[in-house]
């Protein structure tokens, strides 16, 4: 077997932290999409599909996307709530793929809050 | 819900949310027999037996932060307006499997849909958990695993812009190719 050189093992290290970073909570922003019965019923699966090809094209490794059930707010879905490490996390309502492009490119890497489609903040 | 992929969606993060890592949905379209069959299996932490009776009963939840659990009785309702059946079969600590059938010319009977985007929204929602897609239509067939894409990329994550490429690219391919094959 052969050795791992220094190179080897920065690459290890690397590869690790991108990892931790994705998967573990390291991320700076955490959009979360409301993906219960209600949330699917209202057309959520259409906003986390151009959600996906946002991020896709966009290429930042600070950004996590998760799924999550109701968050009891029905009438409202589907529901889209961004978290960015040190501001009070906002929820968006009744959104569609466009509206989701939208606050991604404006809120999500521009940092500018997208009052029009905003329920609450938290 | 106006398409089965949805009610595909829903009843998969019920299984997700009782804790399963391992989710395999199987479509079966026997188009010469008139039947379409959907079967979604996972690992979960499975239903006890004397609450499994109530898995259809729209105002019955395990949930506490609201009263109602319509995903699988809209299921059902589907299912049944298209001379169909859905049953529930679970045990505990091993997993559930929900099995539903539809008579496939039925007028009634919902359009699938967009598969695709349904996996998309599980495997990008859920990248820890490893999911399988079986689909046949009569004799041709389609089947992926997230665990085989994860691997293909050396165990990166599906977050990441090139594996989704990738994995976007393999399930439109494959199912644009079962649906026209020639």
């Amino acid at each position: 077997m052969a050795r791992l050189t220094i190179d080897d093992l920065k690459k290890v290290k690397e590869k690790t932290a991108k990892e931790t970073s994705l998967r573990y909570g390291k991320a700076r922003i955490k959009i979360t999409v409301h993906m219960g019965t209600c949330g699917i019923a209202a057309g959520a699966r259409d906003v986390m599909n151009a959600l996906m090809t946002e991020m896709a094209e966009a290429d930042r490794q600070d950004i996590r996307v998760v799924a999550s059930g109701c968050m009891g707010m029905c009438s409202s879905e589907p529901n889209v709530t961004i978290e960015v490490d040190g501001e009070e996390p906002i929820v968006y309502q009744l959104m569609d793929a466009n509206k989701m492009r939208q606050v991604f490119k404006r809120h999500v890497l521009l940092g500018e809050v997208q009052t029009d489609f905003a329920l609450a903040k938290m | 819900m106006k398409e089965l992929s949805l009610h595909i969606l829903d009843v998969a993060e019920n299984g997700i949310n009782a804790g399963a890592d391992r989710v395999r949905i199987t479509v079966e379209e026997a188009r010469k027999d008139n039947r379409l069959r959907i079967v979604l299996s996972d690992n979960g932490r499975g239903i006890p037996p004397d609450l499994i009776r109530n898995v259809t009963d729209p105002f019955y939840t395990t949930r506490t932060t609201r009263r109602v659990g319509l995903g699988l009785s809209l299921l059902e309702a589907a299912a049944r307006q298209c001379n169909g059946s859905m049953r529930v079969e679970s045990t505990e600590g091993k997993g559930t499997s929900v099995i539903v059938e539809f008579e496939y010319n039925h007028i009634d009977r919902a359009p699938l849909g967009d598969m695709a985007g349904t996996l998309i929204s599980l495997i990008m929602g859920y990248p820890d958990v490893d999911f399988e897609y079986i689909h046949t239509i009569n004799s041709r067939r389609f089947a992926i695993k997230t665990i085989d894409i994860k691997n293909m990329f050396d165990g990166r994550s599906v977050s990441e812009p090139d594996v989704f490429r990738k994995l976007r690219q393999t399930l439109q391919d494959g199912l644009t190719f079962l649906r026209n094959p020639g």
